[in-house]
């Protein structure tokens, strides 16, 4: 069938490399976390829930830190939940503005 | 002050050894004392590449280990003067060597007044590749425009960001270079190869060179002969201009463009022709 690969128009393949070595490249840094950008979370995440838990008693589990990345900028969401009958899964997340780093 | 560079690219057969060996019959051709050193503990193979397989008695861990002495290990190469080989072990695993034992054989090759001291690193990313690129000052990460190569390549530059001597001290961090070798102008200029530029943006380190895809690469291994002395091929060309960058020199970059000539160029081989 080599006659007929003759015509068939090549396609340009090294387009589809860079466009998913980009993918690979950007999920494997964030997961690496070679810049150590992730390795203060478990402290900040202590640090906040001592703070908080000077205005009200807090559950450990209540309390979740996350780093993410969305398009060019990290997010660092942190997301607490306020226990209390009146107000169970009210969270403060509304009010806490993604920070970007 | 003696400069340690390491030769890393995380996967295999990418041209680690070759660049090794290039750079350091270059530098020693410019007048520098250069020792090549083999880290590739169990798969040595800078000896077969720079022809000096048969004069092997000691080796980097018989040195580590203190075993023999760095002037017994030392392999003096007989074309060209101040270009030294200190191979690796073929018998031994890569756990022989530590990074106490690397730095002390260092530090007697910088007393012994060598100016460059190049580290040709395993493949991988493990013991035997942190071990080459420890003490590293600078690094030159060999790349093939490829899916795989890149996407190891920028592993090793996150290693030598964080894992290096300078990171943990928090001196200056490694200088790290792009060499991309196998490259084909003409490929990539039909879309079927990544091109310079992709893989530069892709890894945001700054290019030293490019070494086009050459026959060149192969004779050198047969015969075991260091590339740069086959003068006047492609290959000892972008070598000797990546030797010139690494120690300073102002030197444009070649081999990047696909050469372009025309008609009566081609008709009359005329030197008019563009080198890209």
């Amino acid at each position: 069938m080599a006659f007929f690969d003759f015509f068939r128009k090549k396609s340009e393949t090294a387009a589809t490399a860079k466009d998913r070595l980009q993918i690979i490249v950007a999920r494997e840094r964030a997961s690496t976390s070679a810049r150590g950008a992730q390795s203060y979370l478990p402290k900040l995440q202590q640090e906040l829930l001592e703070v908080i838990a000077r205005y009200e008693k807090l559950d450990l589990d209540q309390v979740s830190v996350n780093l993410d990345r969305r398009g060019d900028c990290e997010v660092l969401e942190i997301n607490i939940v306020l226990p209390g009958e009146a107000r169970t899964e009210r969270s403060l997340r509304p009010g806490i503005t993604p920070v970007s780093v | 002050m003696a400069k340690v560079t390491v030769i890393t690219s995380g996967k295999g057969g990418v041209g680690k050894t070759t660049t090794s060996a290039a750079v350091g019959a270059g530098l020693a051709l410019r007048g520098h004392r250069t020792v090549v050193i083999d880290f590739d503990v169990g798969l040595r193979n800078l000896d077969v590449v720079m022809g000096c397989e048969r004069r092997v008695v000691y080796d980097l861990v018989n040195v580590v280990r203190g075993e023999a002495t760095v002037r017994q290990a030392l392999i003096k190469d007989k074309r060209i003067e101040d270009l030294y080989i200190l191979p690796a072990s073929q018998t031994r695993d890569k756990d022989a060597l530590t990074i106490e034992g690397i730095g002390r054989t260092l530090n007697e090759l910088k007393q012994m007044g060598f100016a460059h001291i190049i580290c040709d690193s395993p493949a991988g990313i493990e013991k035997g590749a942190q071990a080459a690129m420890f003490y590293a000052d600078e690094a030159l990460v060999v790349t093939n425009p490829e899916v795989s190569s890149v996407r190891d390549s920028d592993r090793i530059i996150g290693m030598i960001d964080a894992k290096t001597q300078r990171a943990v001290q928090n001196r200056e961090p490694v200088r790290c270079h792009l060499l991309i070798t196998r490259y084909s102008p003409k490929r990539a200029a039909i879309g079927e190869m990544l091109k310079v530029e992709d893989v530069l943006e892709l890894l945001g380190i700054e290019l030293i060179g490019v070494i086009p895809e050459s026959p060149a690469v192969l004779t050198a291994s047969n015969t075991g002969t260091p590339l740069v002395l086959l003068e006047n091929t492609d290959a000892a060309t972008a070598y000797i201009d990546v030797v010139k960058r690494f120690l300073g020199e102002q030197q444009p970059h070649r081999f990047i463009e696909q050469e372009k000539r025309g008609f009566f160029a081609r008709l009359f081989g005329s030197d008019l022709a563009t080198v890209g």
